[in-house]
């Protein structure tokens, strides 16, 4: 019983994770929270089933194709919405997130219908059980758990040992020195919004094929607990995240399982809460001083 | 154009608040259509919920994402209040307004050591998890059903129940919002806040203790959304979870931002505004909030201060108060 729910609170975590790391990334480098996030997830998602659905094809084609439509949807969003007000103090830059939330979550409505579509009608994916004792595995979980792993292990390459990944920490370091170092501050920006809603398209289509549901306003739900993760984590940090995320998966399954399951998303504000009171920068957060 | 018309209300003080306060009294008699009214009483309620949000988050500077759990928990409040003890609804509504402020006593508490980004993720949760009592404490608020049959605010013997007499006490409510929050932000306390929100450090420097008014901005703005929520519950005379989401947190927010923070007339402007122009879209069906979040963005960009900004005010100020003219000090 425990092995199994940490098991699924495991799968569930890794698309946090996922998610928690395009928070993380963008404001590591803006220190703006893109609250639009939870929305790019949701139309990932979508962009895969309609792949599937009306283009007819496999789902090893779809996803990558709906991974990139979406990372050039992320693009876009920050050319459209994030750049104009870059210097701009970061209410506004969250209120006009929302705007962004409110457009994409009403488009999906618009274009899809505001109601459950099923994954497993067009991905052509069948699910096989394996037992082992008394914990439960599907194929889809080991894939989830895999795939989400696998990608975070890319994203820690990419970041650390490449020279795009240089130029990434060096611009969420201190974005004016980047610049006259002579990186091209907007291009590594543009690059994190393109892989931070490449992962959370993703993270969407493993949730799609999960849960076998994807819905308009799946987004707001799994947006808020990958944000609370991120900040669980510590914002900036991407361990933090990927730790946060799955930290968050574990809890809320548990306490699901073993004390209520109406407060399932209670859970993990709770412990978001506490663990913020004592720890005020996150987990693997950094504190920020003051200077007079 | 918007600078001429503050200037102007500015200026003739003396003659625009009684005429529009006539305007106000009169509109009754000729809105006679419920709906309208309907509208017009959402404006007043959402006016003392921008309002309340602009104090702690405008004025104290300390963000705000879960305003709708004290509005929530204020309606839920007084709705018990009225339903299991039979209290009166005005004492309901000072009650109301008291644990609400309580629990702003509450949150405020991590907001002395949180700052920016992760106070405000912790109202968030905070939020979420007021929702979620609400759904499943299913005992005392009958969960996702609601509470049906609250009854009507009565004064000496006299029942409010028509949408003319709900829109007057709403518009009490809304005026006694706004005086309170004006002679607040303009007393020393209001000025203490704003020094928080400005320097915290530097208030500290000056003998600003940053936590009392943090935690005074967090129980007054709580009380107030409190209590209009206890207002909300009795009109509507039904209340379920579903009217105290994130997306409400969202809304007010909205209205505080898009007003103007740190304005009084700013709010009002915002929840005026943002009540009536997605009534007026509703032709556009499903296009509706499609065009209004665009609309929100394209507003960031292009008046990131607000249909009556903090800013714009300040210089106000200067023009009115000074002999001299200023010969473009647009600073």
């Amino acid at each position: 019983m425990f092995l199994q729910q940490m098991i699924n609170g495991i799968t569930v975590g890794g698309s946090y994770a996922l998610i928690a790391l395009g928070y993380t990334m963008v404001y590591g480098i803006l220190r703006i929270v893109n609250f639009a996030h939870g929305d790019v997830f949701m139309m990932g998602s979508f962009f895969g089933l309609f792949c599937m659905q009306f283009l007819g094809m496999p789902y090893y084609v779809a996803f990558p194709i709906a991974a990139i439509a979406t990372a050039i949807m992320g693009i876009i969003m920050e050319r459209v919405a994030y750049r104009p007000i870059r210097t701009a103090d970061s209410l506004t830059v969250m209120i006009s997130a929302l705007g962004v939330s409110t457009f994409l979550g009403n488009l999906a409505m618009v274009l899809w219908g505001s109601g459950t579509h099923a994954f497993s009608n067009f991905s052509g994916i069948t699910v096989s059980v394996y037992r082992f004792d008394n914990v439960v595995l599907s194929n889809i979980q080991i894939g989830f758990i895999v795939l989400s792993v696998l990608l975070m292990l890319a994203l820690y390459f990419v970041v650390n040992k490449t020279k795009i990944g240089i130029a990434m920490r060096a611009t969420s370091h201190n974005i004016k020195t980047a610049k006259l170092m002579g990186i091209n501050t907007d291009r590594i920006i543009s690059f994190t919004f393109g892989i931070g809603s490449a992962l959370a398209c993703v993270a969407g289509l493993l949730v799609g094929i999960y849960y076998d549901a994807v819905y308009p306003l799946i987004g707001y739900s799994y947006g808020l607990k990958a944000f609370a993760a991120a900040v669980l984590g510590g914002i900036g940090s991407i361990p933090g995240a990927m730790l946060g995320g799955f930290i968050m998966g574990i809890v809320e399954t548990l306490g699901a399982s073993y004390i209520s399951a109406g407060y399932r998303d209670a859970f993990a504000f709770a412990i978001l809460i506490i663990v913020l009171i004592f720890r005020p920068a996150g987990i693997l957060g950094k504190k920020e001083i003051d200077k007079v | 154009m918007n600078r001429k018309i503050q200037q102007f209300v500015f200026e003739h003080k003396k003659m625009v608040i009684p005429i529009a306060a006539l305007l106000l009294l009169g509109l009754p008699f000729f809105v006679t259509n419920s709906y309208f009214l309907h509208i017009l009483i959402m404006v007043c309620i959402y006016i003392c919920l921008a309002l309340s949000l602009n104090l702690v988050t405008g004025y104290a500077g300390q963000l705000v994402l879960g305003h709708a759990a004290f509005y929530g928990i204020g309606a839920y409040a007084g709705a018990l209040l009225m339903l299991k003890l039979q209290v009166n609804f005005f004492v309901a509504l000072l009650l109301s307004a008291a644990i609400t402020g309580l629990f702003g006593f509450l949150l405020g508490m991590p907001a002395l050591r949180l700052r920016g980004d992760y106070l405000a993720i912790v109202t968030l949760g905070f939020g979420e998890i007021v929702r979620l009592v609400f759904v499943n404490w299913k005992g005392l608020t009958r969960g996702p059903a609601g509470l049906p049959g609250i009854p009507s605010p009565q004064i000496f013997g006299f029942t409010i129940s028509g949408r003319t007499e709900f829109y007057y006490l709403a518009l009490i409510l809304a005026l006694f919002t706004i005086f309170f929050m004006v002679k607040l932000i303009n007393s020393g306390v209001g000025m203490a806040m704003q020094t928080v929100k400005n320097d915290e450090i530097a208030a500290e420097a000056i003998g600003i203790q940053p936590r009392k008014y943090k935690i005074m901005a967090f129980v007054i703005s709580s009380a107030f959304a409190g209590m209009i929520g206890c207002f909300f519950a009795s009109y509507l005379s039904y209340i379920s979870p579903t009217a105290f989401v994130y997306n409400t947190s969202m809304t007010i927010l909205t209205m505080a931002v898009l007003g103007g923070l740190g304005s009084i007339m700013g709010s009002i402007l915002g929840a005026s505004i943002l009540v009536i122009v997605p009534e007026m879209l509703r032709f556009l069906n499903d296009y509706r909030m499609l065009i209004f979040g665009a609309l929100m963005v394209f507003m960031m960009i292009f008046k990131p201060e607000g249909f009556w900004g903090a800013g714009k005010r300040r210089r106000n100020i200067y023009k009115i108060n000074s002999e001299v003219p200023d010969h473009g000090s647009n600073s």
